[in-house]
């Protein structure tokens, strides 16, 4: 073999064969059968009633037309089937920056399963989840210290529900100091949720560049700085994988104008035990507990996205707030309500409580030398790799990175081999692809993120793959092109799917 | 460090290449003085035993749906679930997987959301069902978004929706001058006197079915009064499982449908991580927050899935976007979709009327017993308001000596119904747990 044991065989070398687990599966409302069942449920220990006599008949539905009809072992099979389609951290390295898919820990599954936190109910009795109450101070308390910030909410859903939360502190901020400010400062390698956010609150965007070393400098936010501003949004370390290394500077600027700044945390893996975002000048952060604390990306969610602020926007923090009853209280945890300034609520209840759990778990387990010590390993793998493709492929901005390396397609310009072929190709050597084509101000980007998780040998099979897809571009660049190979599907027609859509299942008008 | 791979050997050989000298230097770009400088302040790591047994004494502090008997439910419900969705959902290959930006590796997700997507839009009767919002309170927030772009109004009039969810559209929409009233009740506990309150100005009705009080509310006269203004109504529904009885709002004229998906297989896990969805008309969908999945074909001419519409999405379209939402509830809607695929066309129906025997018996009894009262008469799903003597607080702390968490106490959440708690009879409630919950809550204070 031209590589080593993590690359995966060429299908067409081996006929039919390598298909051999690659399992056909219907649609549910395919494999459907009239009278199949798959469930059994308790007998009825009260009178039966009839819908009809309890209800309005105008309301009323004849049938559940359109779910299917299935024994729990059609049911097993079914997504037993399909979960072999997906590729999975559990699989191998999943190097999609920005999104820091480490290895989620076994024991936080368990721990989010225990009764006492997976069967309570939101509106219980404060007296009856002082469990919970206890881990949220906890939590917060430990979320506080690796930023800096004076105060966390655990509440926001989501990476981006934070980024929400944090705008709307910052409106409501000037706005209780009787200004009015309608923009807000992005730059130009933000996430698109950034500017999404600001958006969402009715903010102007202005847009900054990031110099020509990829770092945003002083003069460009100085540039746009105006009494209209309410804020900047600042990614540190950037989405190019660089410490923002004139973020107090800048800060200063936003400072000085009387606008706020705001960090976005995604990134903030780098940073575990090594710097803290409240000491570089930001207001009001969120952190992203399914990327840096190690909870489940769970094929697109649920994430958790708690906020972190500095004390001038603690009026406005989401509500209900937590807190640790004093003696002549009597002992425990409340949750407070009244504060006139806060932005109000965003979720139905706390938050994506069982994330916060997971959180929980693994902060106690790896203590501050374990947290900082998946900084410092995920920051020399990515070094690492950029050391080794540095020949092979372009790099944009080749300084030292921090957690992730940015690369480009430019090396292969002539060969017909784009940034979407290399990343196909290599599913066929067995790997979850980078995020390509982001940061928007790359061309051709492929922004790639090992995280801490993978070991040496992980990490050269990985550069093995991406330098033979480099000399293929070149010796053979349609099988690049044409890639994956070794999937059930390939190149599937997404400008099909998106012209005449079809966004659920009907059943074949023959069949009606 | 058990998650961490490296051996010293590795580390100097991984410096080596990089060709600097220490791990320390590669931090260089971070000025020293920016740095920490210190270790941070928190406990000292634990093992896995010592973790587990820190988390079990929390846990065991909350009371569950296990500890006590249960009639509490209010927007999130106690519902049994299947041992095959745990078992199916803790396959690594869906949880420890993200988005499904490709495709070829993401068959199984994306396999799965069309499914979801395939039976929200039947239980809704509208024809585009997205891959999930975070809860079901933003679902509604987002859904109001949607409809003030589309009507370019700002005037919310809420019927019956649960105060919570009320709050969370109050705070999505304040950054966008977004005004929200508040229908009335009649005596019997429903929606009234919707059509006064709207006007020209009015971007949508948001109407509650089952309302927080549990009341089945008349949804055509809601989208006529809402249509004849030109403004959108949006249903949104707490407790999914009422959809498996009540028709799909959309055939009655609802333009949106959302809420929360919880009942179908995920745990009241304390309020979240739950599952909110949201479905529209086709004509809408350009204005659809959240990601959708696509059928399409691969280059062989295979049918496949994709991730589709994202034009709308902020990846693409920044500030012009739909939502601001990225990661959703994706592993939420894995258990949903295997709950519905289990309990099926005959089932989920079968338990929809479980529930609604519980509830039709507990007002029997409520009806039966001095002391207790049904100050809402208008007929409802698995959720009955029951007026006690004296405070409501006490009637729980009553049933709370028998173990029994009794409902929830209205005082703090609707006015003018007296003493009352919202009481949730699911399919876990047994009959000798119904009677005990109305012995205690009948017996006279003393």
């Amino acid at each position: 073999m031209s590589a080593s044991d993590g690359q995966r065989v060429r299908p067409e070398s081996l006929g039919n064969a390598a298909l051999g687990l690659a399992y056909e599966e219907p649609l549910l409302f395919e494999r459907s059968r009239p009278g199949r069942v798959g469930y059994a449920l308790p007998t009825l220990d009260v009178p039966a009633v009839v819908p009809e006599k309890e209800l309005p008949a105008a309301l009323l539905r004849a049938d559940c037309e359109g779910l299917p009809e299935l024994s729990e072992v059609d049911v097993v099979r079914h997504f037993t089937r399909i979960s072999t389609w997906n590729y999975a951290v559990d699989l191998g390295l999943y190097p999609l920056g920005s999104c820091t898919m480490k290895y989620n820990p076994k024991m936080n599954e368990v721990a989010a399963a225990l009764p006492g936190f997976a069967h309570a109910h939101p509106l219980q009795p404060v007296a009856l989840s002082q469990g919970l109450l206890h881990l949220f101070h906890e939590l917060e308390k430990q979320l506080a210290e690796i930023s800096g910030m004076d105060r966390v909410s655990l509440q926001p859903a989501a990476g981006a529900q934070g980024e929400l939360a944090g705008v709307m502190m910052i409106r409501a901020y000037h706005e209780h100091r009787g200004e009015r400010r309608t923009k807000i400062l992005v730059p130009d390698s933000a996430h698109g949720t950034n500017p999404a956010s600001a958006g969402l609150n009715g903010y102007e965007i202005v847009s900054v560049p990031s110099g020509a070393d990829g770092v945003l400098h002083p003069e460009a936010v100085r540039a746009v700085m105006g009494p209209e501003v309410a804020a900047l949004m600042l990614t540190n370390p950037s989405t190019l994988g660089l410490f923002e290394e004139h973020i107090v500077r800048i800060a200063e600027i936003v400072h000085a104008g009387g606008g706020l700044v705001y960090g976005d945390g995604a990134n903030l893996n780098a940073l575990l035990g090594i710097a803290r975002p409240g000491d570089l000048g930001i207001d009001v952060m969120h952190f992203n507990l399914h990327k840096t604390f190690s909870t489940p990306h769970g094929g697109g969610g649920p994430g958790a996205g708690p906020v972190g602020v500095r004390n001038l926007l603690a009026p406005y923090l989401p509500v209900p707030v937590v807190r640790r009853l004093s003696e002549s209280e009597g002992l425990g945890f409340a949750l407070d309500y009244e504060f006139p300034h806060s932005i109000g609520r965003l979720h139905g209840n706390f938050g994506n409580v069982g994330m916060l759990v997971r959180a929980f778990a693994y902060i106690r387990s790896l203590g501050p030398d374990g947290l900082r010590r998946c900084a410092e390993m995920a920051v020399l793998n990515a070094n690492y790799l950029l050391a080794r493709l540095r020949g092979a492929y372009h790099v944009p901005f080749d300084r030292p990175v921090m957690h992730e390396c940015v690369l480009s397609d430019a090396k292969l310009e002539g060969t017909g081999v784009t940034t979407l072929d290399v990343a196909k190709r290599l599913i066929d050597h067995g790997y979850h692809p980078p995020t390509v084509y982001f940061p928007l101000i790359v061309h051709g980007a492929l922004m790639i993120e090992p995280t801490e998780s993978e070991g040496l040998e992980g990490l050269d099979r990985f550069v093995e793959a991406l330098l033979a897809i480099a000399r293929e571009a070149r010796s053979d660049p349609e099988t690049v092109r044409t890639a994956p190979h070794s999937t059930r599907l390939s190149r599937l027609d997404e400008t099909r799917a998106a012209r005449k859509p079809i966004l659920r299942w009907q059943p074949h008008p023959s069949d009606a | 460090m058990r998650y961490i791979p490296h051996t010293e050997d590795d580390i100097r050989h991984m410096l080596r290449t990089i060709g600097v000298a220490s791990v320390e230097s590669l931090f260089a770009t971070i000025p020293k003085k920016l740095r920490l400088g210190r270790p941070l302040d928190l406990p000292q790591a634990a093992s896995e035993q010592e973790v587990l047994d820190e988390l079990a004494a929390l846990a065991a502090r909350n009371s569950h749906a296990e500890s006590h008997d249960w009639f509490l439910g209010a927007g999130t419900y106690a519902h049994f679930v299947p041992s095959a969705v745990d078992a199916l959902a803790s396959r690594a290959e869906f949880y420890t997987s993200y988005t499904p930006y490709q495709p070829e590796i993401s068959q199984g997700t994306l396999q799965t959301i069309f499914e979801w997507q395939t039976m929200i839009c039947a239980l809704t009767g509208l024809d585009v069902s997205n891959a999930s919002m975070y809860d079901g309170a933003s679902a509604t927030a987002e859904a109001v978004l949607m409809a003030m772009r589309l009507t370019r109004r700002h005037k919310i009039v809420a019927a019956g929706l649960h105060p919570h969810y009320r709050d969370v559209v109050r705070t999505y929409t304040a950054g966008l001058e977004g005004a929200l009233v508040e229908a009335p009740r009649d005596a019997s506990g429903r929606t009234s006197a919707l059509p006064p309150l709207l006007d020209r100005e009015t971007a949508c009705v948001v109407l509650q079915q089952p309302s927080f009080l549990g009341v089945v509310e008349e949804v055509r006269s809601a989208a006529e009064a809402a249509h004849a203004v030109g403004a959108l109504l949006v249903v949104v529904v707490t407790e999914a499982l009422s959809l498996a009885l009540l028709r799909g709002p959309g055939e009655l004229g609802a333009d949106i449908v959302c809420g929360e998906a919880q009942s179908f297989g995920v745990p009241m896990s304390l309020g979240g991580p739950h599952l909110g969805f949201l479905a529209t008309r086709g004509a809408f969908v350009r204005q659809m927050p959240g990601r959708l999945v696509g059928e399409t074909l691969d280059a062989r001419g295979r049918r496949g899935f994709v991730l589709t519409l994202s034009t709308r999405e902020q990846h693409i379209r920044r500030e012009r976007a739909t939502s601001n939402i990225c990661t959703n509830q994706g592993l939420m809607l894995l258990r949903a979709t295997i709950y519905l695929a289990l309990l099926g066309r005959r089932g989920l129906r079968e338990l929809a009327r479980m529930n609604l025997a519980k509830a039709a018996y507990l007002r029997a009894r409520v009806r039966a017993t001095p002391g207790l009262s049904l100050p809402v008469s208008a007929p409802g799903f698995n959720e009955v308001v029951v007026g006690v003597r004296g405070s409501a607080s006490e009637a729980l702390q009553r049933a709370l000596e028998d173990r029994i968490v009794g409902g929830l106490d209205l005082a703090s959440y609707v006015r003018g119904l007296g003493p009352a708690l919202l009481v949730c009879t699911t399919e876990l409630a047994s009959r000798a747990a119904i009677d005990r919950l109305v012995n205690a809550l009948g017996r006279v204070a003393g």
